[in-house]
């Protein structure tokens, strides 16, 4: 119990230094709301005129505080660049990118599963010999690349898709999931193959070690061993690489988004970025930040399930 | 084993590779180019309706208030939602538009409008004096310590005679004032929540990173539009602009680059025009070695502007020679871009003379555009022939706007300068060396034949004296060698084949209230 408590205040505590240190480091990069709107008729005057309209001559610590104690009573801000809230602005793009990156995870879970498990055991063989170099290909192609590949061969020459012509799920809810689909699987291969990778070298581990001579010695055949035995153990660095990679999913949505013109929240972030938005940068950096530590906490929590060892009292 | 391996991991990639590599160049022929780029691209009639939409580069970030919008980006959206007492044609005239007849008196100190019968605002309302005046008054920041607009700090009072006349009267006499009277009329108590305005196309809706859809407004007191609806989408990804052209998902794309135009099918033209900006190596004209007139006269001979123009436009663009672009055919003067030949010899020997034998260090600072980028790579390779190190310096735009234009923190920027208005004052006061109303002197270029020059041209209230004054200004600038001045970049347009009237203007405007289909 008290590991866990300890655990949600780690949790806590990196949510509010990340913050805290976006924050800060808005204010170490050149520009800021201000310098944005004027652009090139910006004077002196007319900077500091705006600056105090929007309140960005006080002090670093004090907004922060403005920031945090809004934050903390559900009042995520006011965006500068498009004068509506941040709520208002985010709740139309998080479900975009979570459909995105679940669809992407899902692919992940789809492909590398039953592919690592069959190279596993296939460890070797002809197949494996053709599988293994194709998978190293894959694993090193980024995703943008696969995504302006997909967009030419599915979009413009199959025409299963329409680039750039993001269909949103209130349109049409099949049509949003076509498109939403090779946008995720661009994602999903590299991800897929370092998982086949993953889970091939540690079942290959596994099955080197004593207790699947044993279980061989019992009468199992290498199926059996392996999927009774070596299996158990070798997923658990396994699931820890599956949660890292579901939050490097939602990072890397954030490339793919670009490239598919889907309006989720990595254009969002990037286009607040450049216009030096705060208020929206920091609640979409404290979003993926508490996306990531959640699922590693819940990888955790899976792990103790599956491996009685990392259980603690 | 290992062997073989890696040596079939090497034989996939370059499959892949040499797939993907026949996918992005295709082997589609390239696409026509309109000769003439006029609106009559096609004989058959006009049809009136139907539905287009427009690829833009950036979503409307800086304001939907139209006393508060400066992005360029902005400007050339809303230029169909909002008209002011005149507005400016594509020829590079003011013509009457919420006002339909004006009268300019006291050697241009006073400004004397007639409203427009039953002018209609895009809320059902008819446009009164007091509209005209709030819109105005706004402009100067009544209820501000700043003009909202910062050319209106030379207004004195804008006052309505009758329930038909506004007049303005300025602090002293300014006839080019009338192009800063092109500012938006909205009505009283504007909520900049829903713009609201008098133009040919209403507001509709924006969804931030996605689009801005403007449809067509029946009560348009003027030439109604073509189309019904107009959606800007906001472009996410440069390199799909194409595939976004030819999928459907859109019709209309400005601002190409050549390589995008070149990729484009049979289903396209593309027009040519040009961007409506000075491009320029900005100098900041306060540190050294800048500082030295020969230095700078040294860098305009190593510059070759055919050199750049052929990549950043396959060749295409328009060289100049000072700060004013070719549409201001009033004041453009073309025999200023020969005025310094492309010579390194010559540009080595000056630099040699001016104590600098074996050159010396300069660090250009470019903000993210590829045009300029690239710019800036040729101008590298062409200074280096004379000695110069160039170290180019990337920045995003934001950091550009603090750094090197606000804190005038560098060496050299390259960068385009568009006017706001249709006046050679936008163009030119930004390098005198006292006005700093409107924007800042970014080369610190400070001359005092400039600055008389430039208050005589300002106050002059005869056209033509004006005009040779403003123009003697360029000559200063292209003598002082103040900036290294290149060029104005062209502007493609692919544009689906069955639509047409498509208009160039000389200021950021997409005029969609022309476009029409074709049938």
């Amino acid at each position: 119990m008290r590991y866990w408590v300890k655990k949600i205040l780690l949790l806590l505590i990196t949510l509010f230094a990340v913050s805290l240190f976006v924050f800060l480091a808005f204010q170490i990069i050149p520009g800021d709301p201000a310098t944005r709107m004027l652009g090139t008729s910006a004077t002196p005057e007319r900077l500091e005129a705006l600056r105090e309209e929007l309140g960005l001559n006080r002090p670093v610590l004090v907004r922060y505080g403005d920031w945090l104690g809004n934050f903390l009573r559900g009042n995520a801000g006011t965006s500068y660049t498009y004068s509506t809230p941040v709520s208002a602005l985010l709740q139309d793009k998080i479900p975009v990118t979570l459909t995105l990156s679940a669809i992407s995870f899902l692919l992940v879970l789809a492909i590398s599963l039953p592919l690592g498990l069959l190279l596993a055991h296939r460890e070797d063989t002809l197949l494996d010999r053709i599988l293994t170099p194709i998978n190293q290909v894959i694993m090193s192609i980024p995703p943008f690349f696969t995504g302006i590949l997909f967009c030419y061969v599915f979009g413009i020459i199959l025409k299963l898709f329409a680039p750039g012509n993001y269909v949103a799920f209130q349109t049409d809810p099949l049509g949003h999931f076509v498109y939403l689909f090779f946008a995720a699987l661009a994602i999903a291969l590299p991800k897929s193959a370092m998982t086949i990778k993953m889970l091939r070298g540690s079942i290959g581990i596994e099955m080197e070690q004593d207790y699947i001579r044993t279980a061989y010695a019992r009468g199992n055949t290498r199926y059996g061993a392996l999927r009774r035995h070596a299996l158990r153990n070798a997923i658990v660095p396994v699931i820890t690489f599956l949660a890292m990679t579901l939050a490097d999913i939602i990072a890397g949505s954030i490339v793919v988004e670009q490239v598919f013109s889907i309006p989720g929240i990595g254009r969002l972030l990037l286009s607040s970025i450049s216009g030096r938005d705060y208020p929206v940068v920091q609640v979409i950096v404290v979003f993926i930040a508490f996306v990531v530590v959640a699922t590693n906490f819940i990888a955790d929590m899976i792990n103790q399930r599956i491996d009685p060892r990392l259980r603690l009292t | 084993m290992k062997y073989f391996r890696n040596a079939l991991a090497i034989l996939l990639t370059a499959t892949l590779l040499a797939v993907a590599l026949c996918a992005c160049t295709g082997d589609k022929p390239p696409a026509s180019a309109s000769p003439d780029g006029s609106l009559e691209t096609s004989n058959s009639e006009p049809i009136y309706g139907g539905e287009v939409t427009v690829g833009i580069g950036q979503d409307l970030e800086d304001s939907l208030d139209p006393h508060n919008m400066e992005a360029a980006g902005t400007r050339e959206v809303l230029f169909n939602v909002f008209e002011g007492l005149v507005k400016p044609t594509s020829d590079g005239n003011l013509i009457p538009a919420v006002a339909s007849d004006y009268s300019i008196e006291n050697n241009g100190a006073t400004f004397v409008f007639t409203l427009r019968d039953n002018v209609l605002f895009h809320n059902g309302a008819v446009v009164t004096v007091g509209d005209v005046v709030y819109s105005l008054e706004r402009c100067m920041g009544k209820d501000r310590s700043e003009p909202l607009v910062s050319a209106f700090a030379a207004v004195k009072s804008v006052e309505a005679t009758n329930d038909k006349t506004v007049v303005v009267n300025l602090n002293s006499p300014n006839p080019e004032f009338l192009a800063d009277l092109t500012v938006a009329i909205i009505p009283q108590d504007y909520d900049s929540a829903t713009p609201v305005g008098t133009g040919p196309f209403r507001f509709a809706s924006h969804t931030p990173l996605e689009s801005v859809v403007l449809e067509k407004f029946d009560g348009y007191w003027g030439t109604p539009a073509y189309l019904d609806k107009v959606t800007f989408q906001i472009i996410g990804n440069a390199d799909t602009i194409a595939m976004s052209l030819e999928s459907g998902a859109m019709d209309i794309c400005p601002h190409i680059t050549t390589t995008q135009s070149a990729g484009l099918s049979d289903d396209f033209y593309v027009l040519e025009g040009t961007m409506n900006l000075v491009q320029a190596v900005y100098l900041n004209n306060a540190v050294a070695p800048l500082d030295r007139l020969e230095v700078r006269q040294a860098l305009s001979h190593a510059i070759d502007r055919d050199a750049i123009m052929l990549v950043t436009g396959d060749g295409r663009g328009t060289a100049i020679g000072s700060s004013m672009y070719p549409a201001f055919q009033k004041y453009f003067m073309p025999e200023l871009s020969d005025y310094y030949d492309y010579n390194p010899e010559t540009a080595k020997q000056m630099l040699a003379d001016a104590g600098y034998p074996d050159g010396f260090d300069l660090t250009i600072t470019v903000p993210d555009y590829t045009q300029h980028i690239e710019t800036a790579q040729v101008v590298a390779e062409q200074f280096k022939a004379i000695g110069v190190n160039v170290t180019i310096q990337q920045v995003d735009m934001n950091t550009w706007l603090e750094d090197v234009y606000q804190n005038r923190n560098y060496e050299a920027t390259i960068i385009g300068f568009d006017a706001k208005t249709l006046t050679a004052r936008a163009m030119l006061e930004r390098f005198s060396s006292t006005a700093s109303a409107d924007s800042i002197n970014i080369s610190n270029f400070s001359n005092d034949e400039y600055d008389e020059t430039l208050a005589a041209a300002m106050s002059a209230t005869d056209e033509e004296t004006q005009v040779a004054l403003y123009k003697r200004c360029e000559e200063i600038l292209t003598e002082q060698a103040a900036n290294l001045y290149i060029q104005d970049l062209c502007d493609l347009v692919a544009i689906r084949g069955n639509l047409s009237g498509y208009t160039y203007y000389p200021l950021y405007a997409i005029d969609m209230s022309k476009v029409y289909y074709t049938g």
